[in-house]
Parts: C-alpha cells; structure tokens; sequence
C-alpha cells in the first residue's frame, strides 16, 4: 500500500463512521415500524422481529377515523400553497429589487435582511396575540398566511435574478414598448424557473418542519400539521403505550416525502446553499 | 440606436428626454408594484409582531377589583426587570449559552472535516456520503426529537440494550446528561446542513490557488488547514452565525424532550420560558423576555462577526 492508498482507507474509512451516525436512527426508525408496540421495547433495537409493519400502517391510516391521514393532508396544503405563494412573492420582490433601480432600493433591501435574522420564535408568539384580536387563531389562515413571506426567499431570488436576466433583453423589450410587469411575468419569470424550483424547495421544507407557528396557533387537532399531530401523541405515550408503534410508524410516514423530493431535486438545494455560502 | 438625419434638427433633443422620464418613472412604479405584495405581508407578519411584542413589554393586565373587568395598564420596565429576576429565565440563558459554547463548536468542526474530506481527492463514494450526511435535515426537528427520544428511553435504546450484559445502565434522559442528549440531535441535524454549505465554498476555490502549493510538494493536510480553510473562513463565519442564532431559538427539541423526560422544565430555554409565561396568560412578561433574547441574539451576531473580522484582518 502507498501513502496515498493508505490515507484514502483511513479518510474514507472515517467517512463511513460519520455515514453510520447519520443513517442509524433512520435505519432504527425503519426497522422498529416493522414491530408490535411490545416488541419494541423487548426486542434488539437494530434488528427485526416479526412483521408487523402491515398492522402498524393499518393502525396509523386508521388512528382517530383518519385523523393521521388529516394531519399528513394539512402538512401537504400549508407547504405545498405556502410555498408555491412565498415563491412568487419571492420572486417578484426579488426581482424588482435586482433590476430596477428606485429610490428607497437599499433600505428596502436591508428591512428584508433584516427579517432574515429575526427569530422565528420571537415572531410566533406576538403573532399569536395579533391574530387573537383578529379572531383569526385556529385557522388554516393562521399557519398559511405567516408561511408565504420569506425573507431569505427574497434574498435568493434577488441573487438569481441578477445572475439570469440580462439587462439587454430588458431593454430591448421597453423599446419594443413591453410594460416592465408584463415583462416580469412572459420572460423573467420563465429564466429564472430553475432558481424558482430551489426557493420552492426551501419553503416547503420550512414550512414541513415548522413546528412552533401551528402549536402557538392551532388549537383543533382536525388542524395540526403531521408534526404537531405527532408531538401531541408522543406526549400521550406514557398514559397508552401502545400508541409507541402508531408514533414510530407514522414518523417514518411522514419523512418520506421529504427523503423523496430531495432526491429527486438534490441539483435545486445544491445551487441554493451555493447561493448561501457567498452571502457575505 | 442609429439617429437619422430628419431626426436631428428638431425631434432629437426632446426625444431622449421624454424617453428617459418615463423609464425612470416607470421603472420605480413598476418596481414598488412587483414588491407591494411582499412587502405588505412582510410588514404584518414580521413588523407588525415585533412592534407588538415591544409594545405589550411595556404593559401589565390589571383588574379593577378581584371580579373586575381586566385592563391593560403601562409597566414601565417591570416585566423587563421581572423577567431579569426570574430564576428560570435567566437559569435558561446560561443553559444555552453553556449549549452553544459546547454544541457549535463541535457541529461545526465535524461539518468543517467532512466538507475537507469530501473535497480531497481520495475520497470514495462522494455522492453517497454527501447524501447521507444531508439526509438528516430533510428530518422535521420534531420527528428528529421523537426517534432520539425513543433512542435514549432506557427501556426501548439499542444502546442501553447492548450495554445492559455489561452492567452499565446509563440514563441518556436524566439530568446531568440530556443536554448532551439534545445538543446530539441538534448536531445530528444541521451537521450536513453546515457542511454542504462550506463544502459549495470549497468547490468555488479556483484549483490554481493550490495548484502551485500542491507542485511545491505540500500534502493534501497543509493545503487543507493553510490555504482551504482561510479561503472559505468567511462562509465559516456565517455558519457560526446562523449556529448562534439557532441556539438561542432552540425550542423544538427541548419541547419535544420535556414530554419524556422530567429534566427538562417548562422554562428550559429562553423560548421555552417566554412560551410558557403567554400560556399561562402572562402576555407582558412572555414578550419581554421575548425581546430581551432577540435582543441578546443581535448582540452575539454582532460580536462575533467583530471578533471574527478582526482575527481575519490580522
């Protein structure tokens, strides 16, 4: 063995370690939806027993008459139109913020950076008091509406639109007497699609993952998201532990969009933390 | 543009002028037009709490006689100096800051390695290993809290059942340990995250920059630690910064543990703490403390992009 051999063993030796850290509570996930709620907790972790995966996902599918399959449902809805309208949103004030030059441009530019940092945290619960007045809590509103404006959407897509729309062709569109908002959605729109795709993904994801928004928010469980739904049986666990396996089970369901969607797209979340990486 | 002759004499000077105002004018309307929908939902749902929050800080509910009708009164600073009073809220401060001194230093090390390695040549299987190393982040915080819950329950763990023969029953729930046991799953999670982020850094490093270092002889690690890792220090920067950020927001997994382990109180963490207090109806001094964290996020932001810059200027 050269240096060379010796040091790719070693590194990619190390490199499966980390891949094991990684992949193991999946692997556990995956393996304990296979088990009965007793055999959970008598049998080895990490190795099968029994098969009881077709019961578990019949327990889930029919958990409270369907109200695991509302809860995946509300998650799809909040993400999926959430992150289409944050898309949009993005886009257009991305774009205008890259292409045409206004008064107020920059300070403009800096409040929505500024909404970048802001916690999310310290958002939820003063909103929560807002909408209270509004009479707007514990609605489908109270989780989409917040969920369409991201600020970091903006910045993307500020940055993608500088990359992808020459200015000439902006030009040559006003002498041919296009209105700029016209312009924006025939062919801006359209060039910067791929940049659009990542924003989305990012968003969805977001929106999937959120968990502080829908429990500050919502107070019917026929509302939550997969997430909270899960969380509030998880809480439940010690009084009814056979709700261990609907947990585990519906868990693992409830990930595989996710997994699925980044792989499918992992060319769109590469270029985004691309574009993250230069933000300085 | 080609000027014709007839244009010249007297449609000429006019001509550009017209043609610019309206550009100009028609640019900024067309713009703020792109950017009222954005903006109108930015200023209710991100202006709008902050200013809330800031405001109800200042106020108290009152009520007039024991079965009055309640009433909100100016406070002055009291919820301020009451949140500063409160044990639970200033013990959570301390908690995550000893979290984020700990945990980001480790996350971001381990994310820094790997991004190294997956950048060196004589790494195998790169697609696979970057992959499983991102796969966590596509795991919602709370599924992610929920499946290492069950990891460290003493009764359902593989660890616990592999070291149980041996008679070592460690309590991965109980109180000295659980901050460890979420600063795990926090690090489980963004690792890959943090690292596809330095690791897209590396990749733009135009091989030319080490090229000459690599004919001069150096191995893979002197490059690596004297001329990679300087390079993306700014990408490193921002992690650290999006890391601080984090920390001090951390509530999901806290929450989720709080459920299977009484270590965990309701004032875990300053989110915790300020959740709780509007739970329990204490809208003053939920969003005090509310205030007073971000407050506390802006500072150490702002700190350690000073102290960061400065050790790079040097």
């Amino acid at each position: 063995m050269t240096t060379s051999h010796r040091s790719s063993f070693v590194v990619t030796t190390a490199m499966f370690v980390a891949a094991v850290y990684f992949l193991l509570p999946v692997v556990w996930l995956a393996i304990s939806a296979t088990k009965s709620a007793s055999d959970l907790s008598t049998t080895f972790g990490l190795w099968f027993s029994g098969n009881h995966l077709g019961q578990n996902l019949h327990d889930t599918v029919t958990f409270g008459d369907g109200l695991y399959l509302r809860w995946l449902a509300n998650s799809a809805l909040y993400s999926i139109v959430g992150a289409a309208a944050a898309t949009l949103l993005s886009a257009m004030a991305g774009y205008a913020l890259a292409k045409f030059t206004f008064r107020g441009r920059s300070l403009t530019f800096s409040a929505i950076l500024a909404g970048v940092l802001v916690p999310p945290t310290a958002l939820a619960v003063p909103l929560f008091l807002m909408l209270a007045d509004a009479g707007m809590t514990n609605t489908v509103w109270s989780v989409l509406l917040p969920s369409m404006i991201s600020p970091f959407g903006v910045y993307l897509a500020r940055v993608y639109a500088a990359a992808s729309v020459p200015d000439e062709l902006l030009e040559a569109g006003r002498i041919d007497g296009a209105g700029d908002v016209r312009m924006f959605y025939t062919v801006s729109l359209r060039l910067m699609a791929p940049a659009l795709v990542t924003i989305f993904l990012f968003q969805f994801v977001a929106i999937w993952n959120n968990f502080l928004l829908p429990l500050v928010m919502l107070t019917s469980d026929r509302l939550y998201p997969v997430t909270l739904g899960l969380y509030t049986l998880n809480t439940q666990i010690t009084r009814d532990p056979d709700l261990k396996a609907v947990v585990v089970t519906g868990s693992l369901l409830s990930i595989i969009p996710l997994i699925l969607a980044f792989l499918a797209l992992q060319r769109f979340w590469r270029t985004g933390l691309a574009a993250g990486a230069v933000k300085d | 543009m080609v000027v014709t002759a007839s244009q010249t004499a007297a449609g000429a000077p006019a001509r550009p002028r017209v043609a610019r105002r309206r550009r100009a004018n028609g640019s900024g309307r067309a713009a703020w037009l792109l950017l009222a929908p954005f903006l109108v939902g930015f200023a209710v749902f991100y202006v709008g709490p902050v200013v809330v929050a800031v405001v109800k800080s200042f106020t108290t509910v009152t009520r007039t006689s024991t079965y009055g009708r309640p009433v909100e009164v100016f406070a002055g600073l009291g919820n301020y100096t009451a949140a500063l009073g409160d044990a639970g809220f200033v013990g959570s401060v301390g908690r995550v800051l000893l979290f984020g001194v700990i945990q980001i230093p480790i996350m971001l090390g381990l994310a820094l390695v790997l991004a190294l390695a997956l950048d060196s040549a004589v790494v195998r299987l790169r697609r696979f290993f970057r992959l499983a190393f991102f796969l966590p982040y596509a795991v919602p915080g709370v599924i992610a809290a929920v499946m290492w819950g069950f990891f460290y329950a003493p009764n359902l763990s593989p660890v616990n059942q592999l070291l149980d023969p041996l008679g070592i029953h460690p309590d991965l729930l109980s109180g000295n340990v659980i901050l460890y046991s979420i600063a795990n799953i926090v690090t489980w999670t963004f690792t890959g995250y943090n690292m596809l982020i330095l690791y897209s850094s590396l990749q733009a490093i135009p091989p030319q920059l080490y090229e000459a270092a690599r004919l001069d002889g150096a191995s893979g690690w002197v490059i690596a630690w004297r001329i990679k890792v300087p390079v993306i220090a700014p990408s490193l920067v921002l992690t650290g910064v999006f890391s601080i950020i984090g920390t001090f927001q951390l509530f999901t997994e806290p929450q989720v543990m709080a459920g299977v382990s009484s270590a965990v109180s309701s004032s875990y963490t300053p989110s915790m703490a300020a959740y709780a207090q509007i739970s329990a109806q204490n809208h003053g001094l939920g969003a005090a403390m509310s205030v007073l964290v971000t407050l506390l996020i802006a500072v150490l932001s702002w700190l350690f992009f000073r102290i960061t810059r400065a050790r790079a200027a040097l």
